[in-house]
């Protein structure tokens, strides 16, 4: 008697989803393709303290590193990174390495900064610099740093420049030539 | 009246000049250590005035550049007020300054501000620099911005430029309260020990 209730009811269920199965079909199909798009392009974020970091601004191998420090939070520093990525694309093959440093909060690594990587297409490489301790790293970054994003170091070797400004793509090339003479 | 001519475009081309200098001294910009900080007039949320010269009794001031909008400033917030709480009865008041223009960023406008100040109990004045104009003359670059100003009979000397503390994720793992520290050497006669620290911030739009 209970099975036959069972039985009936399942029925009626399903009878009465039966319009909506298709539809359930192909979004458990999307939902499945998004879920091996999302396993082949999963971000690997390398995070540093500044200890880990520093070695990004000390190499002596004759490139040009153009190191900006940004936040997806950050109004400015989102408008001009598309100006370090455009710069990071005509430059590339000049011995010109664009770093991305993100300065988001830890706890918005997956909500909000790999997302963005992701749907911006980054191309520069980024890495996130978690260290709380500001006071004691800012003034090694540069002594003339107050602690304002966006900030922008390029170097080669033992000669640098840093800017505690947002860039025009102009500026920056302006900025990143005199490194290349 | 050649002379005269010759003399006008002498005048004019010293202003044009010195205009570019001032406009490109960047961040060496505004007030150092020992400078006397100029006074202000700005309109707070409650639709009054304030002045430092308002406060009679004060020893100082705890000017704070902050704002609705940064993350850094809203995490910041608790501890602004607790400073309030801690030094408005010992004489160093808090005094809050928006520096922000809110046609860029509307979450900085007058209304939010009141709305903000009433959710969090702000125990002090939220001024906003309608004009755009004090921050310059401090040299504020970001949200949040510390000044510490002790009042002489010379003026308020700027005694302390920078953050609050060395860690903004976490109020319980604070090692060094740099702004606290700096009241109470003041408050006691002593020498500040780090009279300018710096704090990643937003700048100041």
């Amino acid at each position: 008697m209970n099975i036959k209730v069972v039985y009936i009811s399942i029925l009626t269920l399903i009878s009465c989803i039966g319009g909506d199965k298709k539809e359930e079909k192909r979004m458990v199909s999307n939902v499945i393709i998004e879920a091996k798009k999302a396993s082949k392009d999963v971000i690997d974020l390398e995070v540093y303290d500044f200890a880990g970091f520093e070695k990004f601004l000390n190499k002596k191998d004759d490139n040009v590193y153009v190191i900006n420090f940004w936040a997806t939070w950050c109004a400015p520093c989102v408008k001009e990174l598309p100006h370090f990525e455009q710069l990071n694309k005509d430059y590339k093959n000049r011995n010109v390495n664009v770093i991305l440093v993100s300065l988001d909060f830890p706890h918005l690594y997956e909500s909000k900064l790999k997302p963005y990587i992701k749907d911006k297409k980054l191309k520069s490489k980024v890495i996130a610099l978690d260290d709380p301790n500001m006071n004691s790293w800012i003034p090694k970054v540069s002594k003339d740093w107050s602690g304002s994003i966006p900030a922008t170091v390029i170097y080669r070797n033992d000669t640098r420049q840093f800017f505690e400004k947002s860039f025009s793509y102009d500026e920056l090339e302006k900025e990143l030539k005199q490194f290349l003479k | 009246m050649k002379e005269v001519i010759k003399l006008f475009s002498a005048v004019i081309i010293v202003l044009i000049v010195s205009a570019f200098t001032l406009n490109n001294s960047g961040t060496d910009e505004g007030y150092r250590i020992g400078d006397i900080a100029e006074d202000f007039s700005l309109k707070n949320i409650d639709g009054n005035m304030v002045s430092m010269a308002d406060y009679k009794d004060a020893k100082g001031f705890i000017i704070t550049f902050t704002c609705n909008t940064c993350p850094y400033a809203v995490m910041y917030e608790d501890r602004i007020i607790e400073l309030n709480e801690k030094y408005a009865s010992k004489g160093y008041p808090v005094i809050a300054i928006m520096p922000n223009n809110p046609s860029k960023k509307p979450g900085d406008s007058f209304k939010a501000m009141k709305e903000r100040a009433k959710d969090k109990g702000f125990t002090f004045p939220y001024l906003m620099d309608a004009q755009q104009s004090v921050f310059p003359k401090f040299g504020a670059t970001k949200t949040p911005h510390i000044f510490l100003l002790q009042k002489t009979k010379k003026g308020n000397v700027v005694k302390y430029i920078g953050a609050i503390d060395d860690n903004y994720k976490d109020a319980s793992s604070v090692k060094i309260k740099y702004v606290e520290n700096a009241v109470d050497a003041l408050l006691t006669g002593n020498e500040i020990k780090e009279p300018i620290t710096r704090a990643i911030g937003c700048s100041i739009k």
